[in-house]
């Protein structure tokens, strides 16, 4: 058992991940201010209600145009601890870009996710430069302890409120490196490892400990935590990768999206064969159109998408997609998987049905790389927490309590994968829930019960 | 085409867009590349005895991102010698001799102004304006507006310069005063052909919040300033009309302050305005704004069907009348058009908290407090039903309505919704006739 403070020094430099340039550049000073002073300031404004943290939006952007960066971060961070990762990750023109009322105009949206992301590093620049911090956790002793298994979005929003509150947080993570999949799985040309350390660091300076290579289930028993500490919060993410186990599988070079995103981000020893021409992608997700944008940015010639369904149905953003496309990935509609065909070993093409004609044809390739979901992997921790048949843990929708006394739940283990701002979202809940719990006041919840 | 050209009290300019004595017109090779722009004539920055300047002197509001909504400065007259200003004149009159050339003077003693006048006169001016009107620097020495704000001052002054004066004079005013009519009656009386304003008003343009050194900044001081710009253009404008709209100001007018572009120019031109002058927006843009002007008035006039720039001025002068005067029946309600309501929420938030409580919303907590007799008392009633936006296809959950019994009429969710013509005010006809204030206090109903 490590218990992890610098983290930025665990990450081996040569990572494939650092190829990638930032497809969302940052802000200067002047665009930052030219965009936010278009912002109409709406009422009521339809991008907060479109914000599962639901961040005050308008006034952040007007903090920004009026100079005011620290007290717009801040009105950023206090509904969503997440908010420099989420300003990069989230699907904003699904989410409060996609609200905005300009889109009623035909007119270009604010651009929210590139204002967040300004105002954050800026005012967490400060913080470091000035050594004034934008939270002080409260100079009580609660008393009160908390574990927490799985160090992704959701624990550690969770942990970050309870520690600001004097709660003592303990985070335990299986991997040796923290932050979920913001760290294993998410797109390099939106958000890299460094960076994500950087905010795992700032969450963890409110007072929050962290102890990686501790898997939960194996190391230690959740039955322990759940007699040691007053609350356990249960923010292990979504499993391993689903597989298909075509016939054809065993062998090289057919891949878990996730399992070759993560050699992808973290392993500095990875690279791609240099013979490497042709990947095809099975599935129709968001993962699926990542991990193929990833390969064509990585210089595969040909990487194509294969969906059982249509483009219209497929589950993945148009607007990924359309990010996708511009880097020479195509998409296969209509088409099913049947088995991976070798030559002496080597993959030679993927044989699939039309779901149309029923014609039975092969797709050359040197890799499949299958993208079909996620396995939970909650019984694994305790055979005592409740999933439904989904296998996603249940919850109190008011509370995130579990059916265990105590327990709560946050993020992709309950909602069955969504989005990082999802997750950072039931973390802060079940946080409150807590904090209710015991009587204690957050300082982020006015008297009349809104943040 | 429409006909641009205007005489003005005999200064005559083949359009009616001058540029404003200032820095736009400090010397001959500025005037003379200004004129090849198209600009139809140009008052000389102010001709005295030599000053001498303090950096820096100029300061400026930027609102929302719009850069210099509104400008200051602490300049005095000209800084360079009056025998170079008098040879770079004459060289442009030389070259330009259909564009008017009106030189500003400021001087002490009448014997100053004599000999000034005339070196103007003979360097081949079109025309002289005096300025009474700068609100720094000059005026601690009893000239600009210590002139200007004293009419009986002015009055001598100006027939001081009409003893010698061979071409037309302008007064210019400063907009410091209480009542531009006892400046601007002065000038007529001292014997002005024209009025020209307005001067820029005394400001303190801001302070810097890192140093709290008030701006702009001389070393570690400032001093008020002159504001003009944008911003200032409603005021000048009520300057100009009233001065055009009173039976004793005979002479022409020469409307000045935050003009930027054509429209601009229309405006002053239907308060009775006969030629505009422009600075602040020359120095933020260029001469090369003139080119607009010049196309935009022509199309409007072809548009509106009038012949010439002189069939404009005093237009909206009929209009322009007393408090007491305006119509006590006239009712409008405002109307959203829940086809083009986008959503933003401006008109309920500004009624509510800015207005009178007339836009609601289906979105929740309702603070319409009307038909209670304790109005104001009881604010969280749900609004009644009958009211309610009725939309009939689509989801309009978003389109604030309007409790059209309630609204007052007063404009303000028009004026901030974001989208053209979502919001309008619509007339409510009745059969009560017009009835002002003045008529119900001549029918001793007051
Ligand atoms: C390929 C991919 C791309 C994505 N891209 C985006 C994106 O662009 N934008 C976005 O908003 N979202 C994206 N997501 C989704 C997002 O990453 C997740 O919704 C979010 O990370 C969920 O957070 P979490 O804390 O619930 O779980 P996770 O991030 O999965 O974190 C769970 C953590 O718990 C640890 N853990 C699990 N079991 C145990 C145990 N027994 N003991 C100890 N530790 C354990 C895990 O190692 C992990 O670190 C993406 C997801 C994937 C798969
Ligand atoms: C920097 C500066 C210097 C000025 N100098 C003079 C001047 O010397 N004489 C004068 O009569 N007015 C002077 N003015 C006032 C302008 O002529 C004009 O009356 C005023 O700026 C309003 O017009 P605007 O809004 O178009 O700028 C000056 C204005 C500025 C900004
Ligand atoms: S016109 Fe004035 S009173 Fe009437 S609805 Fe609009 S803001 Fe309210």
């Amino acid at each position: 058992m490590t218990e992890k403070q610098e983290l930025s020094t665990l990450l081996p430099s040569d990572r494939l991940e650092t190829q990638f340039s930032d497809a969302k550049p940052p802000y200067t000073d002047l665009e930052a201010v030219i965009e936010a002073n278009r912002c109409l300031n709406c009422y009521d404004a339809p991008c907060i209600s479109a914000c599962p943290t639901g961040i005050d939006i308008p006034i952040f952007i007007k903090k920004i145009a009026s100079g005011n960066i620290r007290g717009s971060a801040t009105t950023i961070f206090e509904a969503n601890m997440l908010g420099s990762s989420t300003a990069r990750v989230c699907p904003v023109e699904e989410l409060c870009v996609g609200a905005c009322v300009f889109n009623e105009l035909n007119h270009k949206p604010i651009q929210i996710g590139f204002l967040q992301r300004y105002v954050t590093e800026k005012a967490l620049e400060a913080e470091v430069r000035t050594g004034n911090r934008l939270f002080v956790p409260a100079d009580v002793e609660t008393g009160k302890k908390v574990a927490l298994i799985g160090a992704g979005p959701a624990s550690l929003a969770c942990a970050a409120y309870l520690a600001l509150e004097g709660v003592s947080p303990v985070i335990y993570e299986k991997d040796e490196l923290p932050g979920g999949l913001n760290t294993t799985a998410v797109a390099p040309y939106k958000f890299q490892t460094d960076d994500c350390m950087k905010e795992v660091e700032w969450i963890l300076q409110h007072g929050v400990r962290l102890h990686t290579g501790v898997k939960i289930g194996k190391d230690v028993e959740f039955r322990q935590l759940v007699q040691e500490y007053d609350a356990v919060f249960i923010g292990i993410g979504f499993g391993k990768d689903g597989r298909l186990k075509l016939p054809g599988s065993d062998g090289s070079g057919v891949w878990g999206a996730l399992e070759l995103i993560r050699e992808i981000k973290n392993n500095p020893n990875f690279s791609l064969p240099v013979n490497l021409n042709s990947v095809l992608v099975i599935g129709g997700g968001n993962t699926a159109i990542d991990v193929a944008r990833e390969l064509a940015m990585l210089g595969i010639p040909n990487v194509n998408i294969v969906y059982r369904r249509t483009r219209s149905e497929m589950p993945g953003y148009q607007h990924e997609l359309e990010g996708a496309s511009k880097y020479g990935v195509r998409m296969m509609e209509n088409v099913v998987p049947i088995s991976i065909v070798r030559d002496g070993g080597v993959i030679r093409s993927l044989k699939v049905k039309s779901n149309q004609s029923g014609e039975v044809f092969e797709l050359s390739c040197d890799w499949v790389v299958e993208a079909i979901g996620q396995e939970s992997h909650a019984i694994a921790v305790s055979p005592d927490i409740a999933v439904d048949e989904m296998g996603r843990v249940i919850v109190d929708s008011g509370t995130y309590m579990t059916t265990h006394p105590n327990v709560y739940a946050g993020g992709d283990c309950i909602n069955g994968g969504k989005e990082v701002v999802n997750a950072a979202a039931d973390g802060r809940e079940a946080a409150f829930a807590m904090l209710r719990s015991w009587g204690i006041k957050s300082r982020f919840i006015k008297d009349d019960g809104k943040i | 085409m429409a006909d641009l050209s205007i005489n003005m009290c005999g200064i005559k300019s083949p359009n009616p867009f001058w540029l404003a004595s200032g820095p736009p017109s400090n010397c001959g090779e500025q005037v003379m590349r200004a004129f090849e722009m198209g600009w139809g004539g140009a008052v000389w920055k102010t001709l005295g005895k030599p000053i001498v300047n303090v950096d820096s002197r100029l300061g400026a509001v930027d609102y929302s991102g719009t850069k210099m909504m509104g400008f200051n400065n602490i300049e005095l007259i000209t800084d360079r010698p009056l025998d170079a200003n008098f040879k770079e004149i004459y060289e442009v009159k030389r070259r330009y001799p259909d564009r008017a050339v009106v030189v500003s003077l400021m001087a002490e003693s009448k014997e100053e102004w004599r000999e000034i006048v005339q070196r103007s006169e003979d360097a081949g001016a079109d025309g002289l304006e005096l300025n009474f009107g700068c609100p720094h620097g000059m005026c601690e020495r009893g000239m600009g507006s210590s002139v200007g704000q004293e009419p009986v001052v002015l009055e001598k002054i100006t027939s001081w310069v009409m003893e010698y004066a061979q071409t037309p004079v302008l007064v210019k005013l400063t907009p410091n005063v209480t009542d531009i009519l006892d400046p601007g009656v002065a000038a007529v009386r001292g014997g002005g052909n024209g009025i020209s304003l307005i001067n820029t008003v005394k400001s303190l343009i801001g302070v810097d919040l890192d140093t709290l050194f008030i701006k702009p900044t001389v070393g570690a001081e400032s001093t008020s300033g002159g504001y003009c710009g944008p911003a200032v253009k409603p005021i000048a404008l009520n300057m100009v009309a009233t001065l055009a709209r009173d039976p004793r100001i005979t002479v022409p007018i020469s409307g000045i302050g935050g003009i930027s572009n054509w429209q601009d120019s229309v405006e002053y031109f239907a308060l009775g305005a006969t030629s505009v002058q422009v600075c602040t927006a020359v120095m933020h843009y260029g001469y090369r704004i003139v080119e607009d002007m010049i196309d935009g008035l022509n199309n409007y006039l072809d548009e509106m069907g009038m012949k010439s720039v002189n069939d404009l001025i005093g237009k909206a002068i009929p209009g322009f009348v007393e408090w007491g005067e305006l119509d006590l029946n006239y009712d409008i309600v405002a109307k959203i058009d829940a086809s083009k309501c986008i959503g933003c929420g401006l008109c309920y938030i500004s009624c509510l908290d800015g207005a009178h409580q007339c836009v609601h919303t289906n979105k929740g907590q309702c603070y319409a407090y009307h038909g209670e007799p304790d109005h104001g008392f009881n604010p969280r009633i749900e609004v009644s039903a009958p009211i309610r936006h009725q939309p009939k296809n689509g989801d309009l959950a978003h389109v604030p309505f309007i409790d059209e019994k309630e609204c007052v009429g007063c404009n303000l969710c028009m004026l901030v919704c974001p989208v053209p013509d979502c919001i309008t005010m619509e007339e409510i006809s009745h059969s009560k006739g017009k009835e002002s204030w003045n008529d119900r206090v001549a029918r001793g109903l007051v």
